[in-house]
């Protein structure tokens, strides 16, 4: 791993960035492709363990990226992989934002956000139900969700104590 | 879309903080507590809003959440609002993924960790969930916007198609749909 692999995996990275419409995961199958198999940079075990503690830890779940360029190239992997999946995408948000805001009430724009709320609404329950799927084995991990469910629905209590619940009964070996 | 009144300026040091606290707060994923501060805890958008801007948001490349405060903090403040809001959702994060790195590299898995990391995601599912349907209690009450989120919810998560075909065939004609609906 020298500059110019770093280099290039800022590129590749760059242009995933444009690809991931409805979310980072959508490319995260081309990005394991791209480090794990073409390259060589980590195992695949590594990039699966750099996914779940993105999904564990404080901050959008695209942050395991992070993860994975300072597995590759050290601090200036790191920054390398962020700033080519967020600087992208951000520059191209505000300029459809600047263009949309002048035209925020055009019938179009409207039937636009309109139209695709609900699909938007549809992908957040198969996210919450893929998830599901994949983390629970049993019923009391199950039961845990529907209880997290319930509490944040019914409730106005910080999601934050229901996590360290999770994880107190986790290290407890409830679940 | 102004502040009521009473409420502080919503200024790009209040994004960036704003931001930071949905970054920290956000153990398995951002979504779910951008919906808490934005609509629930600051009434800086009302339920649709939210979930029109997340619409938006997904279908514009990049990370959802970045593009949504991309759109948010331009909208109260400027480019200027916009770059402090991703930054505060981004730079915390990043340091907390350096710091995360370090220790992996030097520590590995322990099984500790493993047994903490299978309890928190149960929660974290429990979570998404919990804002999906916060987000549809919100919608019209028609059965078009529920055919739509009921398709897409067993395209992706039931049958689980490719996202990209699945939005490329859905989205077009639930535009359509909404803007023939109209008239």
């Amino acid at each position: 791993m020298d500059r110019s692999d770093t280099w290039s995996m800022f590129l590749h990275f760059s242009l995933l960035s444009f690809m991931a419409i409805g979310g980072v995961s959508a490319v995260l199958p081309d990005m394991q492709r791209y480090v794990v198999e073409a390259n060589h940079w980590m195992s695949a075990k590594q990039f699966a363990d750099a996914y779940a503690l993105g999904q564990a830890a404080p901050g959008p779940n695209m942050m395991f990226v992070t993860l994975v360029g300072y597995q590759v190239g050290g601090l200036i992997g790191a920054v390398a992989t962020t700033v080519a999946l967020t600087v992208p995408p951000f520059i191209f948000t505000l300029a459809i934002t600047r263009f949309t805001a002048n035209n925020a009430d055009a019938p179009l724009a409207v039937a636009i956000r309109r139209g695709l709320a609900p699909v938007t609404i549809g992908l957040m329950l198969a996210s919450g139900w893929v998830l599901l799927r994949s983390t629970d084995h049993d019923w009391r991990s199950l039961l845990l969700t529907l209880v997290t469910v319930a509490v944040v629905t019914q409730t106005r209590y910080s999601p934050l104590w229901l996590i360290a619940l999770g994880a107190g009964l986790g290290i407890a070996g409830v679940v | 879309m102004d502040a009521t009144p009473g409420q502080p300026a919503i200024d790009p040091p209040l994004l960036f903080v704003t931001f930071s606290q949905i970054s920290l707060s956000g153990f398995g994923g951002t979504l779910p507590w951008a919906y808490r501060m934005l609509v629930e805890r600051k009434a800086w958008l009302t339920q649709r809003e939210f979930a029109e801007t997340l619409a938006l948001g997904q279908l514009l490349p990049g990370p959802n959440v970045c593009n949504m405060a991309a759109m948010i903090g331009y909208r109260y403040a400027g480019y200027r609002g916009a770059f402090a809001a991703l930054a505060g959702l981004i730079v915390w994060p990043f340091l907390i993924m350096i710091v995360t790195a370090i220790l992996y590299q030097r520590y590995g898995e322990l099984p500790l960790v493993q047994q903490a990391l299978s309890g928190m995601s149960a929660v974290a599912a429990g979570l998404v969930l919990s804002t999906g349907i916060k987000m549809a209690s919100g919608m019209r009450r028609h059965w078009r916007p529920w055919l739509f989120a009921a398709l897409s919810f067993a395209a992706i998560g039931l049958l689980r198609w490719p996202l990209l075909a699945v939005v490329g065939a859905l989205a077009p004609v639930a535009v359509f749909v909404s803007w023939w609906s109209r008239r």
